[in-house]
């Protein structure tokens, strides 16, 4: 319950609020400082509302996100999912973190072999250096047929893991690509 | 999930969660489900709170032990031998649900005379191979009639492990190959279940030794404890009650742990349970999309909505379908699915004369699942790995293997939020730190790309409960980061560019794929609707499809994945649907849209009795409207909603139509429910206890130890304790096993990196009895080292009542416990739990046992550098293992 906080004067001293007030033990409105009481909780402040689900385990609890100036300022549980009710973990919970992170990364890292150091490398670079390196990769170790003439159409010289945290429509063009090249060794963490 | 896929037809979860407040009485076994599931738990406690049991079973006593109203711990790997116990109890005692049995499962079935059971030849069944360690599961099948499993394989042929048996058929073989159900039902049955060969009394005879004094020998669960489990469940089944069973990666991490689901189903059928209010089984998966990504599997063996990989022999359409199709039910139309499929991703190019594209796809003839793709890796046949948001560095069974076969690559693409382990191993492990690896000599060129998260993207997952729930995107990547969506999309544009004036006919595949999706935004990000609408399927008009029922075989409809069929209804997302639970049923059907056909309880027609009746009032679920003449209920019937329950299949019915209006489970070939399975798993037709790869006690049922057909990778990167009573097993005494924390996520990408979460998980531990403490003068809060040979890592010690003690066969049994989140990078750091597992698999679905095997804990903390090899290498001298490479 919160009482009005008077604006100034010897009414506003905590002291006197809390004997002329309700709040006599002044564990609530008598202690309440001004500047306390201005404050707003994110989700009051936020530009917009947009409904999510919980990217950690499988319950797949309803998720609101705040956004504020382009940037996600609170998750909170969705009541009105009919299976989290509004409840999260402390995973679910966490989930801002995911965003403000300062160990983010934001930029390509790149490793040369036999380097000793991680570099810089742009997007645009990165992308045409593994297309290349598929492309490549594929054509050495293309298996046309097996030791006794029947069709493989493959590679195994590329593998995949993952998936079980991605969304359906990832996996399905994963899974369309990799077909579509050959590879057959896409797995990812149902089997762990 | 062939535990579920081979017994009632589909790989997924039974039942929904919120249906469990409907239970009255709730087993929980291998899992952990108010710490790894908390919030999914509320439904367990909704029931709890209507007076419902909720019994755990579970190695530790944890938080879910402690709302449980009971608690019975189990050795680890040791759960057939319990439920088998169960299921000899039932039976025994003649607890069983009998007109659910009688019609609903196949108990009448009579099987083949060839048939041995695993009592006859002391721990192996019928065509056992010993030099190739696989079965030839001919023997398993109905007398006189091949029943293939959902998606199966014809009579014949196995592919046990990775390896393919096969025998040529012999002339009655051949016939019972092309043989159709009769009327509905397989040649030979006997409904009075009294036949020496009928699936019921193979059952009893079976499990006639899994006894409450049994269980008590190789469980170490005390026999009234088993006694109260076993009479709670039957006592809460039958036409008024209903009981639920809930499992997550406790049963699956094993290398049986396909039969402990098996199990499980097979109590419930003959309790009555699957398809009911309150009843079913609900497996707990651990990432938000996991049951998608094995949907749409981004998994070697499967193509989209379980159609299997083309094998190596299946030069044409017509062979693959002939070997995949099913008698009955809807597998039954195979060819609908797969040429949907073939036009959705080869479009105008697949044509009836070009058999659809099929010659396109690639084939397999092994197991390729990940393991042998990083023994590959290590091997260097394997030169470029995608690594996608996953940390084989940490979260993979022999961890120092996958980092070390990754330093093997030409090339690595790691995507991900954080720098994570598997970025990072080339400076930063336990291998550089021992001088196994040196960076200057580590060839891997890698590739790290940030990753964006669920709040920069537009996409669905598809949670434990097969249910398909859209995320919106809130707000827009940074920097370089992007979906997995994109990634994909401009790798392909980039690849069939470099490609497109190629005439090597293997680059057809690659060119005639349709990969036009539309492109949104300043990022030019692929439209996930598009790529939705793509799995939903279109007809000849170019509209979205409503159901997978309206799939044709003649290329005139296009379908991604046909599961998914019905997720684009009306053009609407329906995954997007977000009608407020309150203002719905339990059920919840306008809340997001679960496959199949919105379907929220699988098998629910059997929530009737054979006449189409509810069971009870009490638990009226879906029943036969006879004056409408159709299936109605609080849910979408999973049946065809107009076949009358005394519908008789006439002669030479095909597909769901050559099954009759009595049978629930209508994937199934026989639309039954399957207590003996003939064909879709390699280790046998019933559960059968085995010990684990690395026991501390022999199989006190059979004189084979451990699965004779699991999948082993021995090498001296990957040796393997001895077991059981063998020489040397003695230097691990004691047992170890994994688990998760509510605070972190997996291998910890998205957890040990968050403050919050380190801040209430901060770092390594390992939890012991007071009694293993005293054995090894382990302080609590102080530092302990835990040994296999394959790893040492050190843990804080954490003393506690909450690990028992076990006694089996006469000797004390100590468990050591530990939780396998932490890594080097992050925030909460510590060594990795995975270190010391090696690697062994279940043959069916290759996923490593990584919940029980042998260790040794010392006090005091690992040595550093090499001195840590030369610790590993005496262990390994002393159990008279080869030393590290």
């Amino acid at each position: 319950m919160r009482e009005e906080t008077p604006a100034g004067g010897v009414r506003s001293w905590p002291l006197v609020r809390q004997f002329t007030g309700r709040d006599k033990h002044a564990l609530g409105a008598a202690a309440l400082s001004a500047t306390t009481a201005a404050l707003e909780p994110r989700t009051a402040t936020a530009d917009r509302v947009v409904k999510s689900i919980c990217p950690y385990c499988a319950v797949g609890c309803g998720q609101k996100i705040y956004v504020k100036d382009e940037q996600v300022v609170q998750v909170e549980g969705d009541p009105d999912s009919p299976i989290s009710r509004g409840r999260l973990c402390p995973k679910g919970s966490a989930t801002r973190g995911l965003s403000t992170s300062p160990s983010r990364l934001s930029k390509v890292r790149y490793r040369r072999p036999y380097g000793t150091a991680w570099e810089e490398l742009d997007l645009e670079t990165a992308m045409e250096m593994i297309a290349d390196r598929v492309v490549a990769t594929r054509e050495a170790t293309w298996e046309a047929t097996s030791n006794d003439g029947k069709p493989l159409n493959r590679t195994m010289g590329i593998a995949s893991l993952g998936g079980a945290t991605l969304d359906n429509e990832e996996n399905y063009l994963m899974k369309k690509l990799y077909t579509a090249l050959g590879v057959v060794q896409v797995e990812n963490q149902a089997r762990l | 999930m062939p535990g579920l896929g081979t017994t009632l037809g589909r790989g997924g979860a039974t039942t929904f969660q919120q249906d469990l407040q409907h239970s009255d009485c709730i087993l929980i076994m291998g899992s952990n489900m108010a710490e790894n599931h908390p919030v999914g738990f509320q439904w367990v406690m909704e029931a709890r709170e209507r007076g419902a049991e909720v019994i755990h079973v579970d190695p530790r006593f944890t938080r879910t032990s402690a709302v449980a109203t009971r608690h019975v711990k189990i050795r680890p790997g040791s759960d057939i031998a319990f439920l088998g116990g169960i299921v000899n109890y039932i039976i025994t005692h003649e607890r069983w649900f009998h007109d659910y049995v009688v019609n609903y499962t196949n108990a009448p079935v009579i099987i083949d005379p060839r048939f041995r059971d695993t009592d006859d030849l002391d721990g192996v069944f019928s065509g056992f191979d010993a030099k190739q360690e696989a079965y030839d599961l001919a023997s398993w099948q109905y007398e006189d009639l091949d029943m293939t499993g959902s998606a199966g394989r014809r009579m014949g042929s196995t592919v046990s492990g990775g390896k393919l048996v096969t025998h040529e058929l012999s002339p009655s073989e051949k016939a019972a190959v092309d043989r159709p159900l009769e009327h509905g039902e397989p040649p030979h049955v006997d409904f009075t279940l009294q036949h020496p060969r009928c699936v019921f009394q193979l059952l009893k005879r079976h499990y006639a030794r899994y006894t409450p004094e049994m269980v008590e020998q190789i469980c170490g669960s005390p026999k009234e404890h088993f006694l109260a489990v076993a009479e709670a469940l039957c006592a809460n089944s039958g036409r008024e009650r209903t009981s639920a069973i809930a499992y997550a990666v406790g049963w699956t991490h094993h290398t049986e742990g396909a039969q402990f689901i098996r199990t499980a189903a097979m109590i419930q059928l003959l309790l009555g349970n699957i398809g009911r209010p309150g009843g079913g089984i609900l497996a707990l998966r651990g990432h938000a999309s996991i049951q998608g990504s094995t949907d749409i599997p981004t998994l070697y063996e499967l193509l989209p909505g379980y159609i299997p990989m083309p094998e190596e022999g299946m030069t044409d359409l017509a062979t693959f379908l002939y070997e995949t199709t099913a008698k009955g039910g809807f597998w039954g139309h195979m060819d609908a699915y797969m040429i949907s499929l073939l036009k959705a991703w080869y479009g105008e190019h697949a044509t009836a004369e070009n058999d659809w594209c099929f010659g396109h796809l690639p084939r397999i003839n092994g197991d390729h699942s990940i393991y042998p793709a990083m023994m590959g890796m290590f091997e260097g046949s394997v030169k470029g790995f995608f690594c996608v948001g996953e940390n084989p560095a940490v979260g993979s069974a022999n961890a120092s293997l996958h980092r070390r076969a990754m330093a093997n690559l030409d090339w690595l693409v790691v995507r991900d939020f954080f720098e994570i382990e598997s970025a990072a191993f080339w400076y930063d492990s336990v291998e550089i730190e021992t001088g196994v690896l040196r960076t200057a000599n580590i060839k891997t060129e890698i590739f790290l790309l940030p990753a964006a998260d669920h709040m920069q993207k537009d996409g669905s997952f598809t949670n434990t409960q097969r249910l398909l729930q859209w995320h919106h995107k809130a707000v827009e990547p940074k920097g370089d980061a992007r979906s997995e969506l994109w990634f994909y999309y401009h790798l392909g544009k980039r690849i069939r560019e470099k490609l497109r004036a190629s005439s090597d006919p293997k680059n057809r595949a690659i060119n005639e794929l349709t990969w036009n999706y539309p492109e949104l935004g300043a990022l030019e990000e692929p439209d996930a609707h598009a790529v939705l609408r793509e799995i939903n399927g279109w007809g000849p008009d170019g509209k979205a499809l409503d159901a997978y029922t309206k799939l044709k075989p003649d290329g005139s409809t296009a379908c991604g994945c046909w599961i998914y069929c019905g997720v684009f209804k009306d053009e609407q997302n329906q995954a997007a649907r977000r009608k407020p639970g309150h203002e719905q049923s339990w059920v919840a059907p306008d809340w997001g849209w679960a496959w199949p056909a919105n379907r929220r309880q699988l098998y629910n027609r059997a929530s009737a009795d054979p006449d189409g009746n509810p069971w009870s009032e009490r638990k009226r679920y879906v029943w036969w409207d006879a004056e409408r003449k159709e299936w109605t209920g609080h849910d979408v019937p999973d049946f065809v909603k107009d076949k009358p329950p005394d519908y008789v299949p006439p002669d030479g019915a095909k597909a769901e139509k050559a099954l009759d209006g009595r049978s629930p489970f209508i994937m199934q070939g026989d639309g039954k429910g399957w207590l003996f399975v003939p064909d879709g798993l390699v280790d046998g037709p019933l559960p059968t206890h085995y010990e684990p790869e690395e026991s501390p006690v022999d199989n006190a049922l059979y004189a084979q130890q451990s699965n004779p057909v699991r999948e082993r990778w021995p090498s001296a990167i990957n040796p393997y304790h001895p077991s059981g009573s063998a020489t040397g097993a003695d230097v691990f005494p004691y047992v170890m096993t994994s688990y998760r924390l509510a605070e972190h996520h997996t291998g910890g990408g998205m957890s040990r990196t968050l403050p919050h979460l380190a801040e209430l998980q901060p770092e390594m531990f390992c939890e012991v009895s007071p009694a293993l403490a005293a054995e090894r003068e382990l302080v609590h809060g102080t530092w302990a080292t835990i040994v296999s040979a394959r790893s040492a890592i050190e843990a804080r010690v954490l003393v506690t009542d909450r690990v028992p003690d076990y006694e089996i066969q006469g000797r004390p049994v100590r468990v050591v416990g530990l939780p396998f989140h932490f890594g080097r990078r992050g925030i909460a750091v510590g060594d990795s739990a995975n270190d010391l597992w090696s690697i062994s698999a279940d043959p069916n679905v290759h996923i490593q046992e990584t919940k029980a095997a042998t260790c040794d804990i010392i006090a005091g903390r690992r040595p550093r550098g090499p001195a840590l090899s030369a610790l590993v290498n005496d262990y390994r001298r002393r159990a008279g293992l080869p030393a590290e490479e």
